[in-house]
């Protein structure tokens, strides 16, 4: 049996894909084109850290030397380049990046240049005219302020408090996303209904006593309370 | 420049048409140039206030669809040659009326007349929309009750959100009217009292109408009550509303009525 082990053949897979990368396209006189580059990794350092830079250098005509000089003056600011284009293949040596043919440009995504605009959301509302019947406020983020009345027939519904500074002739829901501790302050109750993450008393279960004066309602476990603020 | 002014309300039956006739005869005898539309398509009154029903040839919606010239549809009071009228139609309904249609005919009359007077229908529907759709001014009548308050409070809502101007971030100027104010039973408490309605309305008062018997004798003579005796408690309030609707400053008041003995022995009738 003369076994004579067959080498499997490995089959090599080639497989493409492509990256963005910075084009730097220096122009004359580099000295001025590298303070360029300096003043932008003052403002941003890391900027081109982890990615791909490729030499354009069809707008200079550089020889050897100075192609040389360039790529290891980028090289001294932590800019290492990838390859170039635009220029004759004679003028780079083996040392020097590649020569690259065929780049599309394309848009950049310039992660470093758009601020994130993390501008915190409003956590609260503010209506400085009366909410008038039949208007309806949904301000589900947080807290609700009224300067006016709010009048039979409208409604303010908010996730977090509400707080009337007028008379509040219509509904008042608060707390409306499961917060329990939401609470609604007017300065004159005349409510049609007052409701707090789902549990609701109507005009008719609200304390006459309690009528025409500046109150609160809170909850109490699932017991709604209603108390003039003093 | 021309204003535009819709009489608005919510609620029916308050004193729209009323108060738009005696508002625009004020108006007029005044010496501005008045036109009152009647933008209560299918259920149209104003002619019948103004006397004018038998002159009615051409309409609103006729002007709006464009079988009829704007100068053809006005009619011209008889008794004041400064008021005008342009007069729904009885046959069609407010879907005739279209916002371009309504755009184009108030842009009209801006440039003939100092006041146009927008007679709005009940409701907050299509009629009462367009109405006020233009409007740079607006008189909301109110009567002393829960229910026509809370329907006015509703109208200036809309008023603040769906006119013309309101959508291009200035204000219509609003006023409250308040219409079948009778004094005595407001100290009764059976009605409520003007402090509550501003209160509640949180707009300034334009006037306070008093509930009168001239009123309706006036409507069924078809002469706006401020034309028809101008002496009357209700004639004498609407003037002076026109006056501060011009700009000036007139003392608020509730006019009475001079009331003679078998009125006051009577005075205590249930309305």
């Amino acid at each position: 049996m003369n076994a004579i082990a067959q080498p499997t053949r490995q089959l090599v897979r080639m497989r493409g894909r492509s990256y963005v990368a910075f084009v730097f396209a220096p122009v004359v006189p580099i000295v001025g084109w590298l303070e360029e580059i300096d003043a932008t990794l003052a403002r941003s350092p890391g900027f081109f850290a982890g990615k791909p830079v490729v030499l354009d250098l069809s707008a200079v005509d550089l020889s050897e030397t100075a192609i040389m000089h360039l790529v290891a003056s980028l090289e001294q600011r932590n800019v290492r380049v990838l390859g170039i284009e635009g220029v004759d293949p004679v003028r780079l040596t083996a040392s020097m990046p590649p020569l690259l043919t065929g780049g599309r440009s394309c848009v950049l995504m310039q992660n470093e240049l758009k601020k994130p605009e993390t501008k915190p959301k409003p956590t609260s509302l503010l209506l400085e005219n009366p909410v008038r019947s039949g208007q309806s406020i949904v301000f589900t983020e947080g807290d609700v302020t009224v300067l006016g009345s709010v009048g039979s027939g409208a409604e303010i519904v908010a996730g977090g408090s509400i707080h009337i500074y007028g008379t509040l002739r219509g509904r008042a829901m608060a707390g409306v996303n499961g917060n329990s501790a939401a609470r609604i302050y007017c300065q004159k109750i005349e409510a049609e209904l007052l409701a707090i993450d789902g549990y609701y008393q109507t005009a008719e279960e609200i304390d006459v006593a309690l009528r025409n004066r500046p109150a609160q309602a809170w909850l109490e476990g699932d017991v709604m309370r209603i108390a003039p603020l003093s | 420049m021309a204003k535009v002014l819709v009489v608005t309300s919510g609620k029916g039956g308050v004193g729209k048409t009323t108060s738009t006739a005696a508002l625009g005869a004020a108006l007029a005898q005044r010496g501005e140039k008045v036109v009152v539309v009647d933008f209560d398509v299918g259920l149209r009154n104003l002619d019948l206030i103004l006397g004018a029903e038998r002159r009615v040839v051409f309409d609103l919606i006729n002007v709006v669809q464009g079988v009829a010239k704007l100068s053809q549809a006005l009619i011209r009071d008889k008794r004041l040659e400064n008021l005008w009228l342009l007069p729904a139609s009885q046959t069609r309904d407010k879907d005739a009326l279209t916002d371009e249609g309504v755009r184009s005919i108030i842009a009209d009359l801006r440039t003939k007349f100092d006041w146009i007077l927008c007679d709005s229908p009940a409701g907050i529907e299509r009629g009462a929309t367009l109405a006020m759709r233009y409007a740079d001014e607006a008189v909301i009548v109110t009567n002393p009750e829960v229910s026509s308050v809370r329907d006015s409070d509703r109208i200036i809502g809309m008023l603040d959100s769906k006119t013309v101007k309101a959508e291009s971030g200035e204000r219509v100027e609003k006023h409250v009217l308040i219409t079948r104010y009778d004094s005595g039973r407001a100290a009764r408490g059976e009605m409520l009292s003007i402090e509550d309605i501003l209160e509640i309305l949180a707009t300034p008062l334009l006037g306070i109408i008093p509930e009168s018997q001239d009123v309706l004798r006036a409507s069924n003579v078809g002469s706006p009550v401020t034309l028809n005796n101008a002496a009357s408690a209700p004639a004498r309030a609407y003037i002076d509303a026109a006056r501060r609707l011009m700009g000036e400053t007139v003392e608020m008041m509730v006019p009475t009525e001079r009331k003679g003995l078998m009125d006051r022995l009577l005075g205590r009738r249930a309305a």
